[in-house]
């Protein structure tokens, strides 16, 4: 079960960085650790720790001022490249003490397809919110540090720290999932009598792709 | 019924059901795995689950491989946290009875190779993996794409994936390309110009002349980029082309299940008339041999071109991200591309590590001398016995260019094969991101011909005039 996403108020930090990749998020040497270790020590690693491993100051999540922030409102393609769903393990996690607060919602223009659906796999919620509303967010988010966001999941709205209101788009599956933090599998296990009757169907269609006609069972 | 595109007909042939929302339960006919799935199988066996068809679900050892000394199989591997993500691929495998082209497997390589080279990829079918480069497979027809770990548990579980019907968008490519122009050209020019995110929500349907002119390799080199515009997949309508290129492949259908294939899979193509959400059209003749000189693979360029002007664009925000790229990459503003030095050749991954590609370096590097370090690394032990067979190894160790074993190598550099910081690497990979080929590493991307002429003059240099 995951966390339900309901209505959060949280601290938002900003980062002005366009067409993040995942391997910006987390960097492909850390992936082949597993989960448990707590993948927020391993979050924007190359862009938090300098060469010796000391937090470069100016990097917006080492900042005290947006410590404890749970929203992050980013820019253009963020999240794109590579499908390692680690990149979300990584923004989400609060285990570990060099993890951030745990962000449970990404604003941002536009994301890379996989990581979108990484994120609510995971109980985070990616909101699209035009380039000209992210780049206020993130202007008001820079000159009052420490602002608080307020997103609202059922009735799609995020609220600046100026009162202003932005309505967002969410197909009504995710949302779904999210509000109910709803496990996916034991969803689809469901429709169990529908899947094995697609097989029998696709097994005509194609018989070739299973040449001993029962592998399916 | 109405018009249908090659994307509308393979999607529909796998509708299980559909909410009323929209929201659709797709089957998965075939399913890749890498070492990276132990993160799903973490996830499945946590939620005691088991795999609901092993015989869809095919392996391969590929990211964590070692490229020198692969014979001496696991023990090989120094690093033990590297030997034990192979391990656990091996392990997971065998508990399951998952097919796997792995570590000593004579038909190991990199999934996005070794799928289309056994036969596993067909047409029509819905191919996904762990790994975004799955788009690779659309070459053939097939609808593929890359998915995250608890998505991977899922198929794993169910065969399923609970999809939203993305938009299509067609490129259209028309003409011939210039001499020294090749299909990763092509894409790096199409990445520049719709933009990384150009194709965001998009299966795209490569069509046109060009594209049909194109042989198998140049297909699966376009649509393993498809990804880096955004698009969910890329997709090439099957022709006789692709029946040439799969009749015999181990996985293939035989005899007279051979014909019944083919006629199904002709039945694939976008029908005239069929509408797309999107078009656009490339003429070939505008494309130029590319190369990359920032940290997106929109930020391309004619090799005969230079390195843009931050102070040019009105922008504040592509201003500010210009000049930090530009100060990644080292390159100052206006400079010619033609005769940056560059330290290293990387010639491999799953976009351009095919025969085809192995023949061109060959021809280009035959009788010159590399200056600079340069590996060829095969995409599979399929392609390197193929390669050896036709004596290329020797035509790449006499140019001094080193011949090495089959895998992701140095696109990624998790098996430990990386560039140095501040290294400037000439690569046929698809992904210049920051720190991906090695922690500060500065990657151009360009095709496999730019890459061996650069390995030879040491610099970026303009194919067409070398040729
Ligand atoms: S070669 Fe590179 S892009 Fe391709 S599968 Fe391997 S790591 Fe991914």
């Amino acid at each position: 079960m995951l966390e339900k996403f309901v209505t959060i108020d949280e601290i938002a930090v900003p980062l002005e960085l366009q067409d993040v990749d995942t391997d910006r998020i987390i960097p492909a040497r850390f992936l082949r650790k597993p989960r448990t270790v707590g993948y927020g020590q391993f979050m924007f690693y190359d862009l938090r720790f300098d060469d010796d491993g000391q937090p470069r100051s100016e990097f917006p999540l080492n900042r005290d001022v947006y410590r404890g922030a749970r929203i992050l409102v980013a820019d253009v393609n963020f999240g794109c490249g590579s499908s390692r769903e680690g990149a979300v393990w990584a923004l989400s996690d609060t285990t570990h003490p060099d993890s951030s607060a745990g962000f449970r919602c990404i604003i941002a223009p536009s994301f890379g397809d996989i990581f979108y659906n990484n994120c609510t796999n995971n109980g985070v919620l990616p909101v699209r919110l035009g380039p000209a509303d992210c780049a206020t967010l993130r202007r008001q988010l820079e000159e009052a540090p420490g602002a608080r966001l307020q997103v609202d999941l059922p009735k799609q709205v995020v609220r600046g720290p100026d009162g202003r209101q932005y309505s967002f788009d969410i197909d009504p599956f995710r949302k779904q999932r999210l509000l109910e933090g709803q496990d996916e599998i034991s969803l689809t296990m469901t429709h169990q009598a529908a899947i094995e009757a697609f097989e029998s169907r696709r097994r005509s269609v194609v018989p070739w792709l299973t040449p001993d006609g029962e592998a399916s069972s | 019924m109405s018009a249908r595109t090659l994307f509308d007909k393979v999607w529909e042939q796998h509708e299980v059901t559909r909410r009323e929302d929209g929201t659709t339960l797709l089957y998965i006919d075939r399913h890749f795995l890498h070492e990276g799935s132990f993160h799903a199988f973490a996830a499945l066996q946590m939620a005691q689950r088991t795999v609901r068809r092993p015989d869809a679900t095919f392996a391969c050892a590929d990211h964590y491989v070692p490229t020198q000394n692969q014979r001496k199989g696991l023990e090989g591997i120094e690093n033990a946290e590297i030997r034990n993500m192979v391990r656990l691929l091996h392990e997971h495998t065998d508990r399951f009875g998952i097919r796997r082209f792995g570590l000593q497997d004579p038909g190991q390589g990199i999934v996005h190779v070794v799928g289309p080279e056994q036969g596993l990829t067909q047409p029509g079918l819905t191919i996904v993996c762990g790994d975004s480069h799955t788009s690779t497979h659309g070459a053939f027809g097939a609808l593929a794409f890359g998915i995250g770990a608890s998505e991977v548990a899922h198929v794993l579980a169910t065969q399923c994936l609970w999809q939203i019907r993305p938009k299509t968008l067609q490129i259209l490519a028309e003409g011939q390309l210039s001499p020294g122009v090749t299909s990763k050209d092509l894409i790096l020019y199409v990445i520049h110009r719709i933009g990384a995110a150009g194709a965001v929500g998009h299966s795209i349907e490569f069509a046109g002349s060009t594209i049909e002119n194109l042989s198998m390799e140049a297909r699966m080199t376009l649509c393993n980029m498809a990804i880096e515009a955004g698009g969910r997949a890329g997709m090439i309508a099957p022709d006789d082309k692709t029946f040439e290129y799969l009749k015999g492949r181990p996985f293939a259908p035989h005899g007279d299940a051979w014909d019944a294939a083919v006629s199904h899979w002709r039945s694939l193509s976008t029908d005239p008339g069929a509408r797309f959400d999107r078009q656009a059209r490339i003429d070939a003749s505008d494309v130029a041999p590319m190369v990359t000189w920032g940290t997106s693979p929109e930020d391309a360029a004619p090799i005969d071109g230079t390195v843009p002007d931050p102070r040019s664009l009105e922008a504040p925000d592509r201003k500010a991200r210009f000049e930090r790229v530009l100060d990644y990459m080292g390159l100052e503003p206006n400079r010619p591309l033609e005769g940056l030095p560059v330290d290293r050749v990387f010639i491999g991954s799953c976009t351009n590590s095919r025969i085809e590609d192995l023949r061109v370096v060959a021809q280009i590097v035959d009788g010159h001398q590399a200056r600079i370090p340069a590996w060829v690394v095969p995409g599979s032990l399929e392609v390197q016995r193929q390669a050896e067979a036709e004596g290329l190894h020797e035509v790449f160790m006499r140019a001094n260019l080193e011949w090495r074993d089959p895998g992701c190598s140095m696109c990624l550099g998790i098996n430990g094969d990386t560039i140095a910081p501040f290294e400037r690497c000439a690569s046929t990979s698809n992904r210049n991101f920051e720190g991906r080929q090695g922690k500060l590493g500065r990657t151009h991307l360009m095709s496999p011909a730019m890459a061996a002429v650069a390995a030879i003059t040491g610099e970026l240099t303009d194919i067409r005039k070398k040729a």
